[in-house]
């Protein structure tokens, strides 16, 4: 972890944050005025049906998506700056692996980009593959790994560059329970590792209550968040924690959250 | 084995069915002496007399195999009968149109998906320009390339070679340069690529699939181009002018061996193609 000095700086802050996408059947409000500060070191978790603007923010927090009102800085900087500075690695739902480059290749992609020496590509190469347990794997082809390896690897490559944020959109929503129980835990670890900031899109209440320190809960139409849940679970997670009191609890406020949001359709 | 069974199969078939057409159409050759002569002959005598006229409506295989071997392996390779000269000629004219209509292509492509202009202006005169039948465009092209004082034939050729075979990688390579979806070209967004690395890094290396699959059309396509641009009157060099003398002199095996020169040719440079294919694709990681 960082210096505590500056754990509680905000990294992310959206202050009455509106988007409005222009379609054929007229304005879709796919963010309504939303409110959120994340800060350094936090494992925050978007939750909600489809629809509701979770995918949408952290694309604004990308600078893939750009805002129609409202402020929102990263690292005190407008998104586009901070993606200029490489502040985040984003992680996609499908692994999106070059089929035609090794897996120690996919991770070279953005060092290659970002013009670092050849020496330190292979230095950080080797130290993501061993954070993400694929040590021994670089020379394979993306074909040769199952999904879940495909993933991982995709995570290494988000994490070659060493930016402080990592902005997680459903990584695991194609992978089976198994695997994705698994791969949570090595999230978690890998979190605890590194200590970077994590905005952690999914549709699953477990996997949410399970990784994050902070749980935002959202509806559609118009996009927007309905409840902020600071997690009071321990850093420290092991998988039966799942089966807990307070587990059960947030759990739960999730659901009403979630329900809460539904009724006013 | 497996897969030369068919293949052999069916080309049993084709030379059947070559001799049958054989005998039956230059019989009537022979009835006609016959009769001319006052003579009565059977289908017994017809049929030997047919295998091996010198002037044939259609040569039967052995006539036309036996031409070929005498083109490609009866003469000095320099002689003006070789096949393997007029080949070469051939040859040397394909490789230049395919090399242009490949940079032609490929440099279209790159700009129509990069110039949205482009996309709107170039693409449907590319499509015209292949309505028009090269036979008519070839001599006007070659009256058009010794007016400029171009001397020989050798560049008029690749044009019209080229002029066919740009259009199969132009469309292949617009398709491909668009095939990364919008997830990866969010990806490179997220590292801050700019245009130039996103094409070299996704575009280029993903439209390769569609790249060589367009090469094996483009490279039968200019071989008919630069045959097409050797039929003008006045080509003595290449199949097809080789071709155009066998049929102006009624030397119908001297045809029928530089159209069969003209397919194995064909089929060589496939496979050429193919091969070149398969080590770029080795390369590229695609499970054999």
């Amino acid at each position: 972890m960082n210096a505590s000095a500056n754990a509680t700086a905000p990294v992310i802050e959206a202050k009455g944050l509106n988007l409005v996408f222009q379609t054929a059947d007229g304005p879709v409000h796919a963010l309504k005025d939303v409110d959120l500060t994340i800060n350094r070191g936090d494992f925050v978790s978007f939750i909600g049906p489809s629809g509701c603007g979770k995918t949408t923010f952290l694309r604004c927090i990308a600078a893939l998506e750009h805002p129609t009102g409202g402020t929102l800085t990263v690292n005190g900087m407008t998104p586009d700056e901070a993606r200029l500075r490489r502040a985040y690695g984003y992680v996609f739902q499908a692994a999106g692996l070059y089929p035609w480059r090794t897996i120690a290749g996919n991770i070279r992609l953005p060092l290659e980009i970002m013009g670092f020496s050849k020496a330190e590509m292979e230095s950080r190469i080797d130290r993501v593959l061993e954070l993400v347990e694929l040590k021994g794997f670089g020379k394979k082809f993306p074909w040769q790994l199952s999904g879940g390896m495909q993933q991982r690897a995709s995570i290494a490559r988000a994490l070659a560059f060493d930016a402080d944020i990592l902005l997680m959109d459903e990584p695991f929503g194609a992978l089976d329970e198994i695997v994705r129980d698994r791969l949570n835990e090595e999230v978690l670890k890998l979190w605890a590792r590194t200590g970077k900031t994590i905005g952690f899109v999914t549709h699953s209440i477990p996997e949410a209550v399970y990784l994050s320190t902070k749980i935002v809960v959202m509806s559609p139409r118009p996009g927007r968040i309905t409840d902020v849940i600071d997690s009071p679970l321990p850093k420290e997670r092991p998988l039966d924690i799942r089966d807990s009191r307070e587990f059960i609890e947030i759990a739960h406020r999730v659901r009403e959250g979630l329900r809460a949001g539904h009724q006013d359709d | 084995m497996t897969r030369a069974l068919p293949v052999l199969t069916v080309l049993a078939g084709i030379v059947a069915i070559w001799y049958a057409a054989a005998v039956w159409m230059n019989a009537t050759w022979i009835f006609d002496q016959a009769e001319r002569n006052g003579q009565t002959v059977t289908w017994a005598e017809v049929i030997p007399q047919t295998m091996d006229q010198a002037r044939p409506l259609l040569p039967p295989p052995h006539q036309v195999a036996a031409e070929l071997w005498k083109g490609v392996a009866g003469q000095a390779v320099t002689s003006k009968r070789s096949l393997v000269y007029h080949g070469y000629v051939t040859v040397k004219g394909t490789l230049m149109g395919f090399g242009l209509g490949i940079v032609m292509g490929v440099l279209l492509a790159m700009s129509i998906v990069r110039f949205r202009v482009m996309d709107m202006s170039v693409m449907p005169w590319a499509i015209i320009s292949q309505t028009i039948p090269i036979v008519a465009l070839a001599p006007m092209i070659l009256t058009l390339s010794s007016q400029l004082g171009i001397s020989g034939r050798d560049v008029p050729k690749a044009i019209i070679a080229a002029y066919l075979s740009f259009f199969p990688v132009l469309v292949s390579m617009v398709k491909g340069l668009r095939a990364p979806d919008q997830m990866q070209l969010d990806l490179l967004r997220t590292y801050g690529a700019g245009e130039g690395a996103t094409f070299l890094k996704l575009r280029l290396p993903a439209s390769m699939p569609y790249f060589f699959a367009s090469l094996k059309v483009a490279i039968a396509a200019s071989l008919i181009g630069t045959i097409v641009g050797e039929l003008p009157t006045g080509a003595i060099e290449g199949l097809g002018a080789r071709m155009l003398i066998g049929s102006q002199f009624g030397e119908p095996l001297i045809m029928w061996a530089a159209l069969f020169a003209a397919a194995i040719l064909a089929g060589m440079l496939i496979l050429a193609v193919g091969v070149v294919e398969r080590l770029a694709r080795a390369r590229m990681g695609v499970p054999a």
